[in-house]
């Protein structure tokens, strides 16, 4: 099942047809999810209007866990299965991941400040999402760094399968020790800890970056597997011209 | 065993026992970890003069005064245990009786000597009619006594 869509063909086709449905999806769950968050929720009790910066912060937090979980799962499957595509879907999911981090270190930074009195703390959520970020940095790094890419994609996963022991801590850090962070609002026992009006926004904003990865995931994936093909292109073609100078270089040696 | 079946289990054992390290480093630095400590776990370590540390609790109702000359004192509370505490300098918009607060100082002479003093979110979102109605009703269980209040000071 799971060597289905290994030829590159099959996927290519079965991309087009979900490409359009998840562009379609962004657009208009954003939409509605930045309509809810911006004009049409309340403020908030304590934070007043500066809770709106939590319609994307916590989405791209989110992202940010999932990004990495799907990358830790590609990897795997590169490594255990030898999953031709696998590989792809690791290398053009680390930047979305990373940009996701980032958003959410960034807009959390600008929220903290008018709420906790600071920009940025060392306590265990945000020192963890940091390292989170170098992850996906350093994944990068190594996938690029050698002349043979599948060394690099080989060591790259394994450095991602270890970073993986990341991802719970990240998301229990805040029950297991004393954070300045609050805790989950939305997944917890009892029901969330946010009023309907609010989570409406946040939902919607919510799968709308679903969409938003499923979309620019299928894009860079195209990208990847064209930039195969030509390096598939480019090698043959250095193998033709070797083989015809040989040839020449022979010929001329048995003139002489 | 086929080959791949080999490299899953490798894989397997070898996240399982890094996993085991990560916990077992987590717990032995723990002390490192968690960002502040409450007032009762204050008292059971009882640190020197000069251990720079943060305590995290509520601030005590009623215990808030301004002697003048920019200085703040409150007592930071776990309803258990209460530490008092003195600050000079700014303080944050969320701060007030009720909240919870993250304090950063020296303890001296059973006086915690603050020199940044951070106010803590809880996990409540809601608009301030909803926090008022839940306050008529004597469910409050969110921070603050005044729901009102943060949303006056930041109009």
């Amino acid at each position: 099942m799971i060597h289905r869509f290994a030829n590159p063909t099959r996927f290519l086709r079965l991309a087009d047809r979900i490409q359009p449905w998840a562009a379609g999806l962004t657009v208009v769950l954003g939409g509605a999810g930045l309509y809810f968050a911006l004009f049409s929720s309340p403020a908030d009790y304590q934070q007043g209007e500066t809770v709106r910066i939590m319609y994307i912060h916590v989405p791209s937090a989110w992202m940010a866990l999932f990004c990495y979980t799907a990358l830790a799962a590609a990897c795997a499957t590169a490594l255990i299965w030898k999953h031709p595509l696998a590989d792809l879907a690791a290398r053009a999911t680390a930047p979305i991941g990373a940009c996701f981090t980032l958003l959410a270190l960034a807009t959390g930074s600008l929220w903290g400040k008018p709420m906790w009195g600071t920009w940025w703390v060392w306590d265990a959520r945000l020192t963890s999402v940091l390292i989170l970020f170098f992850l996906y940095l350093g994944y990068m790094a190594l996938n690029g760094a050698f002349d043979d890419p599948e060394r690099g994609q080989k060591a790259s996963a394994i450095l991602a399968l270890v970073g993986f022991i990341n991802v719970p801590i990240i998301k229990f850090s805040v029950d297991w020790w004393n954070t300045l962070h609050q805790p989950a609002s939305v997944i917890k026992m009892g029901g969330p800890a946010i009023h309907p009006s609010m989570l409406t926004p946040l939902l919607l904003m919510a799968f709308a970056f679903k969409a938003y990865f499923v979309w620019v995931l299928l894009m860079r994936m195209r990208g990847e597997i064209n930039a195969m093909k030509i390096r598939a292109v480019r090698l043959r073609q250095v193998h033709a011209a070797e083989a015809t100078s040989a040839d020449a270089g022979a010929a001329t040696g048995e003139a002489r | 065993m086929k080959r791949k079946h080999k490299r899953l289990t490798f894989v397997f054992i070898a996240l399982l026992l890094l996993g085991s390290a990560a916990a077992l480093v987590l717990t032995a630095f723990e002390d490192n970890i968690v960002f502040f400590y409450s007032p009762t776990e204050l008292a059971e370590k009882s640190p020197g003069p000069n251990q720079r540390l943060r305590i995290g609790g509520l601030v005590e109702d009623g215990s808030v005064a301004k002697p003048g000359d920019g200085v703040v004192t409150f007592k930071i509370t776990d309803t258990a245990s209460t530490v008092p505490v003195r600050y000079k300098g700014i303080l944050p918009d969320l701060f007030r009786e009720g909240q919870g607060v993250v304090a950063e100082g020296r303890m001296r002479d059973g006086v915690f000597q603050a020199d940044e003093v951070l106010a803590k979110h809880d996990e409540n979102y809601m608009p301030p009619e909803v926090a008022e109605a839940i306050k008529k009703t004597g469910q409050w269980k969110g921070q603050g006594d005044a729901p009102g209040a943060a949303q006056g000071k930041s109009e």
